[in-house]
């Protein structure tokens, strides 16, 4: 009998059960990542604010969603809420908790944005008569964002690989799947194999596509410019592996 | 009548006062520098000005109208009428010079384009950046970047131009060169409150020279006779220190 049955691995890879389900993944991931962005944005926000409850408030937060595992506090969500009446569906649970724990993460990432645009910057902008949002519009967003695409990118991969904790809490995605399918005919190599093509395929194409926009946001004569791509893609790797 | 009139004007930063007593006047046309030891609110007059710090006390005649310092509906009137090149340049690091230069005129007083961009080919011509539209702040010397500074400056067509210790960090060979623009607009009539340490500078293009210390103007005149014959102990005391090497 053979060991591994590469036939399987293809049917499973294009079977729509898999297809859907890494579509789910992906589905979570984004809108955790979404979600942990407004957070982080608020935290960031918090954190320096004139009233001394709101900065303590921010300080809280961070000190819980970090302290804690991300996995304790999805199963929190899922099975502590509805004791309080608070009934949600798995992907709302798994969104929820993902999202709020992103969001303590995002925040360092939003704060260092903002600190990184100087304050001559907005004072130049303001002087020129531009109003409040027009000084973000032009001149502080596109800066900050060129500081905290990288990292979004980051977390973005790290987010993708974390969204397989919530295979716990019956949410349907891809490693759930693959443990379902297998567990019907103990074929686990040829559908965990599958899965982890599915997880490699979207890091890859994000890490890629990462490369790129830093090439892209990085003007010429900056740092880097001179990095072959193998290096630019073992940097990416590299950083991708530092996400919890 | 002054142009611009500056009456017992009082500011501070949070609780720190910086202004205790600003009175000044300014013909149109007419250029003026601001002397004085650091710390003592030259540069602070300046933001009043721009609308970048509200003002506690005093009062500002433009044209002879009173300026209302606390509407802000009156402060953006005030900053259209008035530009600032500061010491720091502080240029736009995201945007080309071309596009430092057409970035108010487009998106604060929506002008067409064309008219943008070719007023703005021509002032970094006129600063000797012609060749320099596609570059970016941080490809240029400080010298380079002041000049574009000054460029984006006139780019708002100011009624009066304010320039904060804008030779400061020039290089000695490009100086002269700014100096000749500003001289340039001296002699199309713009009006200019200048804030300055370059003594030789001030004597030579300034019609009046304004003293200032502790955040009050404290003596004012025609530049031989501030610089050369001040009549206040700290004025002396100030001309003394700074004319001696």
């Amino acid at each position: 009998m053979a060991l591994i049955s590469p036939g399987l691995i293809v049917a499973y890879v294009f079977s729509a059960r898999f297809f859907d389900a890494a579509l789910m993944t992906l589905l979570i991931s984004i809108s955790a990542l979404v979600g942990g962005m407004a957070v982080g944005l608020l935290l960031a926000v918090l954190q320096e604010a004139r009233l001394a409850p709101l900065r303590l408030f921010a300080v809280a937060y961070l000190w819980l969603f970090r302290g804690t595992p991300v996995l304790l506090q999805l199963i929190f969500v899922f099975n502590v809420l509805p004791a309080f009446g608070i009934v949600l569906p798995g992907l709302a649970c798994a969104i929820l908790a993902l999202g709020l724990n992103e969001g303590a993460y995002m925040a360092e990432i939003m704060r260092s944005g903002i600190h990184a645009v100087g304050a001559g910057q907005r004072l130049a902008a303001r002087a020129l008569g531009m109003r409040d949002w027009q000084v973000m519009r032009w001149v502080v967003l596109p800066q900050a964002l060129r500081i905290i695409i990288p990292p979004i990118g980051n977390q973005f991969i790290g987010m993708l690989k974390l969204s397989a904790l919530v295979s716990v809490i019956a949410v349907e995605e891809l490693l759930l799947i693959a443990n379902q399918t297998a567990s019907a005919n103990f074929h686990y190599l040829e559908a965990l194999t599958a899965a982890g093509l599915y997880y490699l395929a979207m890091t890859t194409i994000l890490m890629v596509v990462q490369a790129f926009m830093e090439r892209a946001f990085r003007r010429r004569g900056r740092r880097g410019a001179g990095l072959r791509l193998t290096q630019r893609l073992l940097a990416a790797t590299a950083d991708a592996g530092q996400v919890r | 009548m002054p142009y611009l009139e500056l009456t017992d004007i009082g500011a501070s930063y949070g609780s720190k006062p910086v202004l205790a007593g600003v009175s000044l006047s300014l013909e149109r046309g007419e250029i003026a520098s601001l002397i004085g030891p650091s710390g003592s609110g030259k540069s602070t007059v300046l933001r009043v000005l721009v609308g970048l710090l509200t003002p506690s006390g005093g009062s500002i005649r433009l044209d002879g109208k009173p300026i209302d310092v606390g509407n802000t509906a009156t402060i953006r009137d005030l900053r259209r009428r008035f530009a600032i090149v500061f010491q720091q340049y502080n240029l736009f690091q995201n945007m080309s010079v071309l596009r430092n230069v057409m970035i108010a005129p487009l998106k604060v007083k929506h002008r067409p384009r064309e008219e943008c961009e070719s007023e703005a080919r021509r002032l970094l011509a006129q600063v000797g950046l012609g060749d320099k539209l596609h570059a970016y702040p941080d490809q240029l010397s400080g010298g380079q970047q002041q000049r574009v500074a000054l460029a984006r400056a006139l780019a708002l067509r100011p009624e009066v131009l304010l320039l904060d210790e804008v030779t400061s960090a020039l290089d000695p060979e490009l100086v002269a060169e700014v100096l000749d623009a500003i001289r340039l607009l001296a002699a199309e009539g713009m009006t200019m409150l200048i804030v300055s340490h370059e003594m030789g500078f001030v004597r030579e293009v300034s019609s009046q020279v304004v003293f200032m210390a502790d955040g009050r103007t404290v003596e004012s005149g025609p530049p031989a006779q501030l610089l050369d014959n001040p009549r206040t102990p700290r004025a002396r005391d100030f001309v003394g220190k700074i004319l001696r090497h």
